[in-house]
Order: C-alpha cells, then sequence, then structure tokens
C-alpha cells in the first residue's frame, strides 16, 4: 500500500463539494460563459432521487455539487425507540437491491451484543442468500451501466435471474424487495424443499445466462471504448474518501470485510477478490462481474457443505417459538410475549460490527444503555461515504460521463439517504 | 482468517507514550479497543495515527455524534472509528464536551470522508466544525431550526394521550 503524506491531502480536501467562489482564471479572462445545469433531482439517468447541479463549459463539467437528502426517513431516530425486532425492516429500506445482506448484518449485530452463538447450519444459510442478495445487487448495478451507455438488451436477460433470486427469497422469508429477513439467533425457517429446489435449478441456469451478459458486453468495442479511463479514482484518493466494496477494489485495493474479518463462517469458503488497477468506470464494471462469479462460487460451496442441525440458536429468549408451541406450552407462550412486545434484556455496551454489503462495508455502531431500544444506532451506509467522491470524479470529463460514473458507482438512494 | 498485525495493547501503548494524560478511560468492550481523549488532543492523535509508521491508522470508517443530556458540560459526543488496513486492526476514539459550546476542529483536513460525515453530525446534533469547508445541512431541509437527534426531541408528540410511552418503548 502507498505511503501517504498529509500536505497533500490538506490541499485536496478544501470545499469540493460546494460551488467555488471563483472560477478557473481561464474562464474570466476568456469572458466564456458557463451553463449551469440541473442533473437531478429525477432525472431518469440518476436511478433515484438525488441532485447535481453542474457547472457545464459547452460539454465539459466544471464544477459539480450534490444535493442529497430527498428520501431521508430519519432511521437512525427512527430506531433509538424501537425494539430490536422492529429494526430490521428499517435495514431493508437502506440498500434495497440488496436488502438480506443488511438484515444479516443487523442481526449479527444484536447477536454480538447478546452474545448469541449461531449454528453452523443458520450461518451457510445466511451465506447462501447473502451472496444471493450480492448477485442480485450487481447485476442491477452493470446491467443499468449497459442501458445507461445505450445497451438496454444485457438488462432484460439479467432480469430474469434477478427474479429468481427474488422467488428464492420469497420461499425463505416470504418477501422478495424488502425480506425482512432472519432472526436473533439465526433464520425465521430451514430452507424448505422447494426453496432447496429452486436455489439447485436457479445454479443450474445462471452460468448460461451471465456467460452471455458477459460476452455482450466485457469485450465489445463499443461499450469498452465508451467506459474504459471514464471517472479513475486512484487508491490513495479511494482510502481517503473512505471508499469500500467494489469501489475501492477497482482502485487495486484488496480491502474486503468477509476476508479481513470473517464473520457467518466466511472462513469455510474457498473464493477470490478481485481487484483492478486504475479505478475507472471499466474496472468497476468487470470488479463487479468477477464478484458475481465468486459469490456464485460460494453458494455452490454453501448448498454443497450444508451442515445438518438446527438453523438457529438454543436461545428461547430471542427467537420465536414456533407457533403450535405457543398454544400448548407456558414458557413458549411467555416468550412469544416478551419478544413480541420487544422485551429483550440486553446488556449495557456499545459494539460496532460490519459486513460486506453490496457496495462496501456496511457497519452498525450500536450503544445499548440496557433498554428495549438501542441509546444510539449509527449506520455506517457506504453510499453515504463513497458519493461525496462524485465532484472530484467528475470534473474534467464529459455530461455523459457523469452518468456511466454515477451508474458505476452503484448509488442507491436509500442507503445514501438512510 | 487474516490475523490481526498489532494487539489492541500495543496500539495503546503506542498513543499514550505520545499522548500520555490525554489518552484516558480505555477499555476494550467486544474487542475494540476504546479510548476517551480531549477536543485539544482529537486532531494531533488522528494526525498521528494516519502518519505513524506502526500504526498506518489511515482509514475513517465513521464518523458520528452522540448525545447523553445528564451529563453535566459532557453532554455532546463525537465518536470516531478508524481502521489500519495494513494491520487489521480498529481503534474507537470518543470526545465529549458541553452543550453550549459544541466547537469541534474539523478532521478534513485529513480524511476527505470526513467532509460529508461531519455535515451530517452537524445537521443531527449541532457540532461546529470548525474548519470545515462547507459545514451545511446535509440530510436535513435547510431551514431547519433544530438539531433533530439530540435527546430533547422525542420521535413522537409528547401532547399525545393516546400512547403510553411505558408500554411503546423507552
Amino acid at each position: 500500500m502507498a505511503e501517504f503524506t498529509t500536505e497533500e491531502t490538506v490541499k485536496t480536501n478544501q470545499g469540493l463539494d460546494r460551488i467555488p467562489d471563483s472560477l478557473p482564471a481561464q474562464y474570466n479572462e476568456n469572458e466564456r460563459e458557463l451553463t449551469t445545469l440541473n442533473l437531478g433531482p429525477t432525472h431518469p439517468a440518476t436511478h433515484g432521487i438525488f441532485q447535481n447541479i453542474l457547472q457545464m463549459d459547452g460539454e465539459k463539467i466544471v464544477s459539480g455539487v450534490p444535493t442529497i437528502g430527498y428520501i431521508h426517513r430519519a432511521f437512525e431516530k427512527i430506531a433509538e425507540r424501537r425494539p430490536f425486532y422492529q429494526i430490521t425492516p428499517l435495514t431493508d429500506r437502506m440498500n434495497y437491491c440488496s436488502s438480506p445482506i443488511n438484515n444479516m448484518g443487523w442481526w449479527m449485530t444484536v447477536e454480538k451484543l447478546l452474545g448469541v452463538k449461531t449454528p453452523k447450519r443458520a450461518d451457510y444459510i445466511r451465506v447462501i442468500v447473502m451472496e444471493l442478495a450480492r448477485i442480485a445487487d450487481h447485476l442491477i448495478c452493470n446491467s443499468i451501466l449497459g442501458v445507461d451507455s445505450g445497451a438496454f438488451t444485457g438488462f432484460l436477460y439479467v432480469f430474469q435471474e434477478r427474479e429468481k433470486i427474488y422467488e428464492i427469497y420469497e420461499e425463505i422469508s416470504g418477501a422478495r424487495l424488502t425480506t425482512n429477513m432472519g432472526r436473533i439467533g439465526g433464520i425465521e425457517r430451514d430452507l424448505s424443499p422447494v426453496a432447496i429446489h429452486k436455489l439447485r435449478e436457479w445454479i443450474a441456469g445462471f452460468p448460461k445466462v451471465m456467460k452471455e451478459f458477459e460476452s455482450m458486453f466485457t469485450r465489445n468495442r463499443i461499450f469498452v471504448d465508451r467506459i474504459k479511463g471514464v471517472g479513475p479514482m486512484t487508491a490513495e484518493r479511494a482510502l481517503n474518501y473512505g471508499f469500500t466494496g467494489p469501489n475501492l477494489r477497482a482502485a487495486g485495493v484488496d480491502y474486503d470485510v468477509r476476508v479481513m474479518n470473517p464473520y457467518s463462517s466466511y472462513q469455510d469458503f474457498d473464493f477470490e477478490v478481485p481487484v483492478g488497477t486504475t479505478g475507472d468506470t471499466y474496472d468497476r464494471f468487470m470488479v463487479r462481474n468477477e464478484e458475481i462469479w465468486q459469490s456464485f462460487r460460494i453458494i455452490q460451496q454453501a448448498l454443497e457443505n450444508l451442515p445438518e442441525g438446527p438453523f438457529h440458536a438454543d436461545a428461547p429468549e430471542y427467537f420465536l417459538p414456533p407457533k403450535q408451541a405457543v398454544y400448548k406450552n407456558m414458557e413458549a407462550l411467555i416468550y412469544h410475549f416478551k419478544i413480541i412486545m420487544g422485551e429483550i434484556e440486553a446488556p449495557v455496551g456499545e459494539v460496532y460490527h460490519s459486513v460486506e454489503g453490496g457496495n462496501g462495508e456496511l457497519g452498525f455502531y450500536l450503544v445499548s444503555d440496557g433498554g428495549r431500544t438501542p441509546y444510539r444506532l449509527h449506520f455506517r451506509r457506504p453510499c453515504f461515504i463513497y458519493y461525496q467522491a462524485y465532484p472530484e470524479m467528475v470534473v474534467g470529463s464529459q455530461l455523459s460521463d457523469a452518468i456511466l460514473i454515477l451508474s458505476s458507482m452503484n448509488v442507491i438512494a436509500g442507503e445514501l439517504d438512510a | 482468517m487474516a490475523e490481526q498485525g498489532l494487539t489492541n495493547e500495543q496500539v495503546l501503548e503506542n498513543i499514550t507514550a505520545k499522548f500520555g494524560e490525554a489518552i484516558f478511560d480505555a477499555h476494550e468492550p467486544y474487542g475494540l479497543l476504546t479510548i476517551t481523549t480531549t477536543r485539544d488532543q482529537i486532531i494531533p492523535l488522528l494526525t498521528h495515527l494516519y502518519n505513524d509508521a506502526t500504526l498506518k491508522m489511515n482509514f475513517l470508517t465513521s464518523l458520528c455524534g452522540i448525545h447523553y443530556p445528564e451529563n453535566k458540560d459532557q453532554e455532546l459526543g463525537v465518536i470516531y472509528h478508524v481502521h489500519s488496513l495494513v494491520h487489521n486492526v480498529r481503534l474507537r476514539i470518543k470526545i465529549f464536551f458541553p452543550i453550549e459550546d459544541p466547537v469541534v476542529p474539523t478532521a478534513t483536513n485529513l480524511y476527505a470522508t470526513a467532509n460529508w460525515m461531519e455535515r451530517e453530525t452537524f445537521d443531527f446534533y449541532g457540532v461546529q466544525f470548525e474548519g470545515h469547508p462547507n459545514l451545511i445541512r446535509i440530510l436535513n431541509v435547510e431551514d431547519m431550526t433544530y438539531h433533530p437527534m439530540r435527546k430533547e426531541y422525542p420521535l413522537e408528540d409528547g401532547t399525545r394521550e393516546d400512547k403510553v410511552d411505558v408500554f411503546f418503548g423507552r
């Protein structure tokens, strides 16, 4: 990893996200007029509601100022009044392209606080759904990049696969987009035969579609010429900007939470962490494509080696008892009531846990004062953190490149604004 | 599993050797070294962590505010999580200061990523980051007159009578 100097960052970090007080000298001398362009808030190419005020010199971008917060829903404030079980639906709505990862990340944070140890089978099922979610997330990002550069077909191909992934979610949790999946200590129900059947069917069919998608894009002359060298990011700047996930790896830093701080038995699986070199749009596209293949490998391994045993921890005070038992068993009734009413006894403490989300390190910082709700809950949302680099990435490029940079960064409005 | 290149004890030793009394209340909740320092020392400390050849803690994972209304003259706090990607060791740094004087030096000179994180903390808690290039609200509307994550603002209307507080959370 490169060495850093403080002096240079001081110079570059000053005031990148505001309209400059004075423009570069060449504009005043030549009395060239600049155009102010509102990109968004509801521009179709922004894929979500956020605005960018761009100063344009013809087609060239001179400065960009992002405005965010259009769908801010105050999740951190709401979470301060909700029992742990009621916070998962909030996490669903952050990165809604891969909500199971958010759900599981939240459960693991709570489990860390409460000291609950999940059994292997629960870990493996979680790994399967999290990797499915990562594939769904990356598929959308990469195929939308195709749409934004004028190639619609690939998007339609892979959307069929996303649909199948959503059917698997449905079989596990009953929901498709905002999954609200899992429980403290495991998962709400075991993988049903139907779910396993759907999973095997998907595993059999997916590589063909993915190869077709790749053959359409990765060596396509028009597409490569269009995105190569667009919006590059050096490793130093990416780290300084707090990039994580595929965007950081595209810049050449192999930081992956799954490898560095394995959670949910990720150490059991054999997979590689793809890295790029220049951090441009092409590298981001390629890193995501390769990550899809690696996630696919993990799913195969997890399903192949799925251990027998319970699918949830033996923690009756946190894990909802089966409904039949509630009607017949006094203890189950008591626990059912206590859990539903949010009477979970939490220790006093603070815990930070992070998982590798679709866009990078998704962190949960939970401060508990022993009450039934968190005293403070902070979400480290990767989108929010790396989107601030957008002005630096677009300045000097053309408007149509700015659109591609935006979609290749995979900015999800829900995660951005929380 | 990637092993930790440095132990928490080594990190604590390194920074107490440099900052001595300014580092206090060191403990390890759930294995993550947590220290408290003062407002004056936070930027020198972060700079030291960033530049030190053995620690190499040059990744700011998160920065957030917190409010403890009961702690007199220590009501507001800012919590930094820094991470050394080389040694895979994290450090949590807290600073506390009175709510009447919520001024903290900015970390944007060191970390570009601190820009929006500090704007968010300002937006929610009203912490004034001194030297920040563009300290305006980020998620809430600009003409909002208060800082909504402070504990004096309950989530629901306090005059509601159809909901008894004890049944619904805190």
